[in-house]
């Protein structure tokens, strides 16, 4: 068990000048479950190998509880990694897949078998430990990888890529499920690479995301949500994602295309200290219908209302921008046009897609 | 209530035809030879199994037979893990790679009895660059005369064509085993020994099997090379179980017992593929869950 410090940490392929992943630092806590989240090609498994140790990054240094492992092998630094695809070796039964990272570090075979008994229990796999590993279906090698990552007593850290990509959907509950009743049994560091929001969600403490090689935002599955930290954050997290609307400071008020909604002078304030174009975003989920003439409202014209079974979507034409609205299941709507207001606290402003109020 | 459809015997009657008339017919044209004494062109006399029995007999067919299996037992014990092993030695991707390939793969380029003069050259005490080179060096080396040099000049010789075609397919067969298993044996602190043991040998099993069957049945039918090199010669020293049955069918005209040898031959390696395919498919895993 260890926290893991990222000091300055980058990484640029050989021959390719662009940075797979910006130079950063962060920290990990000890016993955290964390989830790297982003679309394909972020940098998000870069990371991830560079933490295990099967990349040396270009710059910058890797800590595991202040001890720079940054140069260290994989098979030194006491990580356990679970991929894609399960990994099992074919010719073994279940229980030497299990004992394989033990009996590779040359640990006497009594304590092998009560280590590989033990781990086999909390996974539910007892009954299959004499079986051929290769018959087993893919939740169950999955499983397998897994064990053979949790079976080291020193293990640092278990980092998933992406390891629930080959799994029946109904099986990928059952196993997100009991992988955090490991977390908590276990107390240990988790890593879970994803680009599936409600995984990493519903996974993790922390949720980090990833974008373009960089960590946008790390934080609760809440922070994320309601203060998305940037523009990517908020139209990646949620479905649909956040409402982005380009707009100017007037004075009291934000002006957007042909409209202006009036903002606190404190807000007003803070928004002047900014330079360069504003984007307001709110997500639809916290925007309402208002009553005709109320103040703080927006003017639109109605596209269409969709029925989403427990919700309806609205979506609204705003200007020259189109805006989606959340509203309760039982709304109605009269008529083409529609008021729309705003919750002022969930109201986000962004610059150089930033959040900067 | 089945319906019975007889226009399906249409449908399957081109590949029936095709199949008589490249494999059975003749199959059974030597059967036939098998069975009886053809004395002239109307001339013929149904003798049973009585060509087996004086095949079977003959010592001179036995002593082929031995040296054919161990030719074969050591084509396959030096081909396999050397072509395993060139494959494991090559490099995994880039130019280097694509040169190294096309190296390797030259002697398969080359036929069967132009392969034979080339080694029948090089192999010469006089003139040649590895029997000169080896008289030299003090060894006595004369594969015309001597049966050990000339046993093993077809060996080498055999191994120098083949083993490219192991390692080919070994190459390719390494190349299909996922990154990420190469990264979980790092995690998990496996030995370079570990890993060839536990990832690449078990994956490489379903290309080896077919380098195998492949190297086993050429080399049980080996002809070319040695008629080329050394006629069979010295004595009967290279003679292998090919060459005896040519000798009997176009040498000496004994249709009968060839063709009844000829049978015994396609029978043996029948048998030995069906073995060695059994074996390995039992030996590694089956995709089959057990319950």
């Amino acid at each position: 068990m260890a926290s893991i410090e990222l000091n300055g940490l980058g990484h640029r392929y050989p021959g390719s000048s662009d940075y797979a992943l910006q130079p950063q630092t962060m920290h990990w806590e000890d016993g955290g479950a964390y989830a790297l989240l982003g679309p394909s090609g972020c940098g998000k498994t870069t990371l991830l190998n560079i933490i295990s140790g099967l990349l040396i990054p270009s710059e910058g240094r890797v800590l595991f509880d202040g001890r720079d492992v940054t140069t260290l092998p994989t098979e030194q630094r006491n990580i356990a990694q679970v991929f894609q695809f399960p990994v099992i070796y074919d010719t073994m039964t279940v229980f030497d897949n299990l004992a394989f990272p033990l009996r590779n570090r040359k640990l006497p075979e009594s304590e092998v078998r009560s280590r590989v008994a033990e781990i086999a229990e909390i996974l539910d796999l007892s009954s299959e430990l004499k079986r051929r590993a290769s018959g087993l279906s893919a939740e169950d090698k999955q499983r397998i990888s897994l064990g053979r990552g949790l079976v080291r007593k020193d293990v640092a850290a278990v980092l998933f890529d992406e390891p629930l990509t080959v799994i029946d959907p109904h099986v990928k509950w059952l196993l997100r499920r009991q992988l955090k009743r490991i977390h908590h049994q276990l107390k240990l560091s988790l890593i879970y690479v994803t680009h599936d929001q409600i995984e990493a969600l519903t996974f993790a403490d922390q949720v980090v995301v990833m974008y373009q090689g960089q960590v946008v935002q790390m934080g609760t599955p809440q922070d994320l949500f309601e203060a998305p930290a940037h523009t990517f954050v908020g139209h990646f997290i949620g479905s649909p994602g956040m409402n982005l609307l380009p707009c100017e400071l007037n004075g009291d008020s934000i002006r957007v295309g042909e409209q202006s909604l009036a903002i606190p002078p404190a807000l007003a304030q803070q928004l002047a200290q900014v330079s360069g174009p504003l984007t307001l975003g709110v997500r639809p989920e916290f925007v309402r219908c208002a009553a005709e003439g109320e103040l703080a409202s927006l003017h639109a014209r109605v596209l269409r209302l969709e029925d989403l079974g427990t919700s309806k979507l609205l979506t609204v034409q705003l200007g020259a921008h189109q805006l989606k609205v959340k509203l309760g299941e039982h709304a109605e709507l009269l008529g083409e046009q529609v008021q729309l207001a705003l919750q002022p606290e969930h109201t986000m402003f962004y610059a150089a897609e930033r959040r900067v109020a | 209530m089945k319906t019975y459809n007889n226009k399906a015997w249409l449908l399957v009657l081109p590949v029936v035809l095709c199949v008589a008339s490249s494999a059975i017919v003749p199959l059974m044209t030597v059967v036939n030879y098998s069975v009886q004494d053809i004395l002239g062109p109307d001339q013929k006399v149904f003798v049973g199994t009585e060509w087996f029995k004086l095949v079977m007999r003959d010592p001179e067919l036995h002593e082929a037979l031995g040296r054919q299996i161990l030719f074969s037992a050591a084509v396959l014990a030096i081909e396999i893990p050397l072509g395993i092993l060139l494959a494991l030695a090559l490099p995994a991707q880039g130019w280097r790679s694509s040169l190294a390939l096309v190296l390797l793969a030259m002697p398969l380029l080359i036929p069967q009895n132009v392969v034979g003069t080339i080694w029948q050259i090089y192999g010469r005490g006089d003139i040649g660059l590895a029997g000169a080179a080896l008289n030299g060096l003090g060894f006595d080396y004369n594969y015309t005369g001597d049966s050990m040099d000339a046993w093993l000049t077809v060996l080498v010789m055999d191994v120098w064509h083949w083993t490219p075609l192991i390692a080919l397919l070994a190459f390719a067969g390494l190349r299909a085993i996922p990154e990420a298993y190469y990264q979980a044996a790092r995690i998990d602190g496996a030995s370079r020994l570990a890993v060839f043991r536990f990832i690449q040998l078990p994956k490489l099993r379903g290309v080896l099997l077919i380098g195998l069957l492949l190297r086993f049945m050429d080399s049980f039918m080996i002809y070319t090379e040695p008629f080329v090199l050394t006629g069979g010669g010295p004595g009967n020293a290279t003679t292998f179980l090919s060459q005896y049955l040519t000798q009997k069918a176009v040498g000496q005209f004994d249709l009968g017992p060839a063709a009844a040898f000829s049978l015994i031959y396609f029978l043996i390696i029948l048998l030995a593929c069906f073995v060695f395919y059994s074996l390995l498919q039992n030996a590694g895993p089956t995709e089959k869950a057990e319950h």
